[in-house]
């Protein structure tokens, strides 16, 4: 199966890519009893430069996925490319180097930040790590300025994280990401913990930075509206697959997937009239365990529109017209028959 | 007005310059139990080093013709059942327990700690095999075991500190293994491996300092039962050799003659009792000023809280510019 997000220099990609933490009975021996599959086949293509949000809602996968691609978690199988280099088969060194070239925002800066250390060391950290501008002089420099770069006053690098605001923790969890250089910035619900006033705040800085230092975004989210006004590209995951990829307009403009439109009816609109004429697909049910995923299309036991070849084929990623990407049979029946044996039990072994 | 907010960040400049741990030791100063504790410790420290010149008389001139005398002018302290000056024998001891106690926690401290934060770090296999060792350590009642211990090393204060010591051990290990559980999982522990620190700096740089509190506890609650344990195994004859003077060893024998002569007990019992509270409340006090939040709110004057509102506003503006 090959995925063509339709050119452009592609900087991370994933092909295949699973994350799947395994269930243990309980008792002396621990058998593996069945597997959560948290990322379950993702091909995802992240272009050089671009802001990709990921969007699904809590449980999907997304974080994982994250993870996954930092291997900050270890894949189960497949592969995670960046920037030419296969970062699943990594040795010590080479993770070290993958580490200042990609990083990650965390979602909580209550949390993300040592209290025992004073914020400057915090942000020196990756340069000290990767012994970058070496000398207590030259790095506490690199410290002012960076902390310059995302907003805060250089002259707060001796303070505490508890000294600060959730806003300003965050500017700090920025600084420190961006300390050594990265090309690429994973953004896990970097701005979910914040003050809607803050929120804004945090993403135009991160759009200011991304044009100034040239950063490629992975953006996750579960927040719709966030995402749609950050994004060149979105992605759309449910139940650790990807379902839906496409431009910012494409996805929110005229969505392929169910899944999507559901999600998109669910975004609330500041607009008392709009608001009553538009439709509202509210979805069925809950989402299935992870540990117990449905066969075929993994959206077919709350899919308004199931229909025959849902349950044995599982769709595959393929392209609905210009480059938009949807794993739907709605647009054309493609994918993989799904064995007999799983069709009559309904979900994967 | 401009005055008032300029003079905090003079003092800000100032603590920059001034190192990290005389600060410490300075906020320490102006915490008035910590304070007295470490004038209580620092005491009996300079009693222990000057031992020689401070006793008005040796720990063993016997003097069976004044024996078991109170509290006077001669012998403040009054006298044994052997006619032994109390006094001179409380500030002979105080060598040996203040270094039983001090060795003993230190080897269980030492031990212990890196024991149960390997284990608590790393998980899996690594874990079950150092705290099941542990667990066979802890399960043994702990004198039997330190009697055990000496029964192999044979008797002597530096046997007995190594019994109490590895006595202690499995308590340290088990402490600092919760500690460091609870923070291996904390996202910043996450964030600094993000940023490819390794292991051992992610354990000396974020966890240890984040798991410490408890462990200091523990530190100051065992040196009481260290020095405690030290009168036990001296009791049962496997510690300090009598007729060399230890607090424990006093107040054991003291027991025999509570209803004749108080003073044999109390004397080396409030000395005994001063020195571990001193441990507890030094302890205590150091934990608060290691902690940041508890040290700037100990830092902060009123001024402080007025000025960190306007510079956090300042920051803001200067965010959404």
């Amino acid at each position: 199966m090959t995925i063509e997000n339709g050119g452009g220099d592609v900087l991370v990609s994933a092909r295949g890519l699973k994350v799947h933490f395994p269930v243990r009975s309980k008792g002396l021996r621990r058998r593996q009893v069945g597997a959560v599959r948290a990322v379950d086949g993702v091909d995802l293509d992240i272009r050089r430069g671009e802001t990709l949000g990921l969007v699904g809602e809590s449980g999907c996968g997304k974080s994982t996925l994250g993870n996954a691609l930092l291997r900050l978690v270890e894949p189960t199988a497949g592969t995670v490319t960046f920037d030419g280099t296969d970062v699943t088969a990594l040795d010590r060194r080479g993770l070290r180097s993958l580490r200042r070239r990609a990083v990650m925002v965390f979602q909580d800066p209550y949390a993300s930040l040592d209290p025992r250390i004073p914020v400057g060391r915090t942000v020196a950290e990756p340069l000290e790590v990767h012994g970058l501008h070496p000398g207590a002089q030259a790095r506490a420099a690199r410290v002012a300025e960076l902390l310059e770069l995302v907003g805060l006053d250089p002259g707060v690098a001796g303070r505490y994280p508890h000294e600060f605001s959730g806003g300003q923790r965050q500017r700090i969890g920025i600084a420190r990401a961006l300390a050594g250089e990265p090309d690429f910035v994973v953004c896990d619900e970097a701005i979910a913990s914040l003050d809607v006033s803050v929120q804004a705040q945090v993403l135009n800085l991160l759009r200011r930075l991304q044009r100034q230092l040239g950063l490629t975004y992975l953006f996750v989210s579960h927040d719709l509206a966030a995402v749609r006004h950050v994004s060149d590209r979105i992605a759309v995951m449910y139940l650790g697959s990807v379902v839906e990829v496409g431009t910012a307009a494409q996805v929110a403009g005229r969505p392929r997937h169910p899944y999507t439109r559901a999600l998109l009816s669910a975004v609330p609109v500041p607009s008392p009239g709009a608001e009553r004429g538009r439709e509202r697909i509210v979805l069925r049910g809950d989402v299935p365990s992870a540990a117990a995923v449905p066969s075929g299309c993994r959206f077919r036991t709350r899919c308004p529109d199931v229909f025959e070849p849902c349950p044995v084929v599982a769709p595959a990623l393929a392209d609905r017209g210009d480059g938009q990407l949807a794993a739907c049979h709605l647009h054309g029946v493609v994918g993989e028959r799904v064995p007999a044996d799983v069709a009559e039990a309904g979900r994967l072994p | 007005m401009s005055a008032a907010a300029d003079a905090p960040a003079r003092g800000r400049a100032l603590t920059a310059e001034v190192p990290r741990w005389r600060v410490t030791l300075g906020l320490l100063a102006r915490t008035p139990t910590a304070a007295a504790a470490a004038l209580v410790l620092l005491t009996v420290v300079l009693v222990a080093l000057f031992d020689d010149q401070l006793a008005p008389a040796g720990p063993n001139d016997v003097d069976v013709q004044a024996r078991l005398q109170g509290p006077s002018a001669e012998h403040p302290f009054g006298t044994d059942d052997l006619g032994r000056d109390v006094l001179s024998r409380v500030l002979l001891g105080a060598q040996v327990s203040l270094r039983v106690g001090l060795v003993a926690v230190g080897i269980s401290l030492v031990v212990g700690t890196l024991v149960g934060t390997l284990a608590g770090f790393y998980g899996r296999w690594v874990d079950s095999l150092l705290m099941r060792l542990m667990d066979v350590l802890f399960a043994f009642p702990a004198l039997l075991l330190a009697i055990a211990v000496l029964a192999v090393l044979g008797p002597g204060a530096t046997n007995a500190m190594i019994a109490i010591g590895i006595t202690y051990t499995p308590v340290f290990a088990r402490v600092s293994r919760a500690a460091v559980l609870g923070v291996r999982e904390q996202v910043y522990v996450r964030a600094s491996r993000s940023v490819g620190a390794s292991d051992a700096r992610l354990l000396l740089r974020h966890v240890l300092p984040n798991a410490a509190p408890p462990i200091l506890v523990q530190t100051s609650v065992s040196l009481a039962f260290a020095v405690l344990a030290e009168a036990a195994l001296s009791f049962a004859g496997l510690g300090i050799q009598p007729p060399a003077p230890s607090w424990g060893g006093m107040l054991a024998s003291g027991r025999g003659f509570l209803e004749q002569a108080w003073w044999m007990a109390v004397f080396p019992g409030l000395a005994i009792f001063l020195l571990v509270l001193s441990f507890n409340l030094l302890g205590d006090g150091l934990r608060d000023v290691l902690d940041p939040q508890q040290r700037s709110a100990m830092e902060a004057g009123r001024r402080r809280i007025r000025s960190r509102g306007k510079a956090e506003a300042a920051a803001d503006a200067r965010g959404a510019a």
